[in-house]
């Protein structure tokens, strides 16, 4: 569940919606939906309040070969 | 050479930028110039800034409202004109400008008309067609952006991505955005981007690319309008959004990427949503599974409720209790019945016993008629020959009896 893509979680959180309000459940199941979207709601909050971003420099090395670089953002803003 | 240093004559600035006024405005009082619009600018106030230009030269010019008012057609930069007008010194920036009264279009300006050509030919290849272009995901996971690492591009998308929901990868593949060898770098920069993600897992691809720059004149923004960027942007795997200079600035690259940005930072805020907006559909979706499950939860107690009901109609006791009251019922019924059936019958009798009392020969002893039997037969005297004289009869009155002998009988009478 930590990795999840936060678009992902959100997606995942649209679709038990859709699920509960089908109507199609069987009270277990819904109950079940019910727990797994309250966790998926507090985990995307959480990572809304401790997101980090990251930036790198896509750069070639000396073989000619394509990687990332991590760059200080200050660097940026100079 | 002494005698020329003593005679030499030394200018203020303000003094030469004044006879450099003078013989600039008198030389050049009413002149026609060619040339090609570029960086032209429409004031609210109504004046018209821009620059005319050759292939060597640059000369800045103004036309005021008063002048552009009766203006038949649009200035655009790369448009080829002829002004009419003077020349104007400025002397606090020791500038001078052509200060234009009248404009005659010269055909279309080579560069503007260069550009006409190249979309014509792309839009017939198909490079802009809206079938082509492909959704934005809706929250980008990793974000790459071609732009140079010193323009004013980057720190804006970067503002933004800090004032937004941040958790984003941000790859920056930098490249000179103008001059000489922008357009190849930035051709490269996003064909290198597609082969680096070709060798990342699918589940870190990179989900959008923002291609871009600042604002700047025309001929800085020149290198998103050549051809070899256009068709990088349209073999890119990845989605781009372009986001080059400000909203009035249309390049190529605008029309061929997938979406186009009016400027870098609404690039970045089209792919980073707010924070805010974010906690609120949160929010949203939280509620709208509570409401559902309560929704569920109510339509089973309701369920529930129902087949209890049910359950409890089926109970034999019920089953007994309902016979019981059917019975009782049946027997009320009947009684009721019965009641009125007897009621009936008694009013029938009732009348019947009236009428026949009034038949009663009693009755009519009562108006004074008696009747006379034989004794001791008893036998009703209905004929004289019945009875012989010195035979006991006995007549019955309305109250009493009278017995009596017989003196004499009379046959008719």
């Amino acid at each position: 569940m930590a990795e999840i893509k936060f678009e992902e979680a959100l997606k995942k959180l649209e679709k038990i919606v859709d699920d509960l309000e089908g109507g199609e459940l069987t009270l277990d199941e819904a109950l079940k939906k019910y727990q797994e979207g309250i966790e998926l709601s507090r985990l995307c909050g959480q990572r809304l309040d401790n997101a980090k971003k990251k930036i790198d420099l896509l750069m070639k090395n000396k073989k000619g070969e394509l990687e990332l670089k991590p760059i200080d953002e200050t660097k940026v803003e100079e | 050479m002494n005698e020329k240093l003593t005679e030499r004559r030394i200018f203020t600035v303000s003094e030469i930028t004044q006879d450099i006024k003078i013989i600039l405005e008198n030389s050049f009082a009413e002149v026609w110039v060619e040339g090609e619009v570029s960086n032209f600018s429409a004031q609210p106030s109504g004046h018209f800034y821009f620059s005319l230009k050759d292939q060597l030269s640059v000369l800045d010019a103004a036309m005021f409202s008063r002048a552009n008012r009766d203006l038949k057609f649009k200035i655009e930069n790369g448009l080829k004109i002829i002004c009419f007008g003077k020349i104007s010194n400025y002397g606090p920036r020791s500038k001078y400008n052509l200060i234009v009264e009248k404009i005659e279009p010269k055909g279309i300006g080579s560069l503007q008309l260069a550009l006409e050509q190249l979309k014509q030919k792309l839009e017939k290849e198909g490079l802009f067609a809206p079938e082509h272009k492909r959704p934005i995901p809706y929250l980008p996971a990793k974000i790459a952006i071609v732009t140079s690492l010193q323009g004013a591009a980057i720190k804006d998308i970067l503002k933004v991505v800090d004032r937004r929901f941040s958790e984003v990868e941000i790859i920056i593949n930098s490249v000179q955005v103008q001059g000489e060898g922008a357009k190849d770098e930035i051709a490269w920069a996003i064909a290198d981007l597609n082969s680096f993600n070709e060798t990342l897992a699918p589940r870190e691809h990179i989900d959008v690319m923002i291609v871009g720059r600042g604002g700047g004149s025309i001929e800085d923004l020149w290198a998103f309008n050549e051809e070899i960027v256009a068709r990088a942007i349209y073999q890119s795997k990845i989605p781009v959004i372009s986001a080059v200079g400000h909203e009035r600035d249309w390049t190529i690259a605008d029309l061929v990427a997938d979406l186009r940005a009016p400027t870098p930072s609404v690039a970045a805020e089209l792919v980073v949503p707010k924070k805010e907006d974010l906690k609120e559909k949160l929010e949203d979706l939280s509620l709208g599974i509570k409401r559902a499950v309560l929704e569920i939860l109510k339509t089973s107690k309701v369920l529930l409720e129902n087949t209890q009901k049910k359950i409890s109609l089926l109970n034999p006791v019920t089953l007994i209790q309902q016979h019981k009251i059917r019975s009782d019922d049946l027997g009320k019924q009947i009684y009721m019945r019965t009641l009125h059936f007897v009621r009936l019958r008694e009013t029938e009798f009732r009348a019947t016993i009236e009428k026949l009392s009034s038949l009663s020969p009693l009755g009519i002893l009562s108006r004074g008629y008696s009747i006379t039997f034989k004794i001791p037969d008893g036998l009703i005297i209905k004929d004289s020959k019945m009875i012989k004289t010195g035979d006991r009869i006995k007549t019955k009155l309305h109250k009493g009896e009278i017995f009596s002998q017989v003196t004499e009988v009379k046959q008719n009478g």
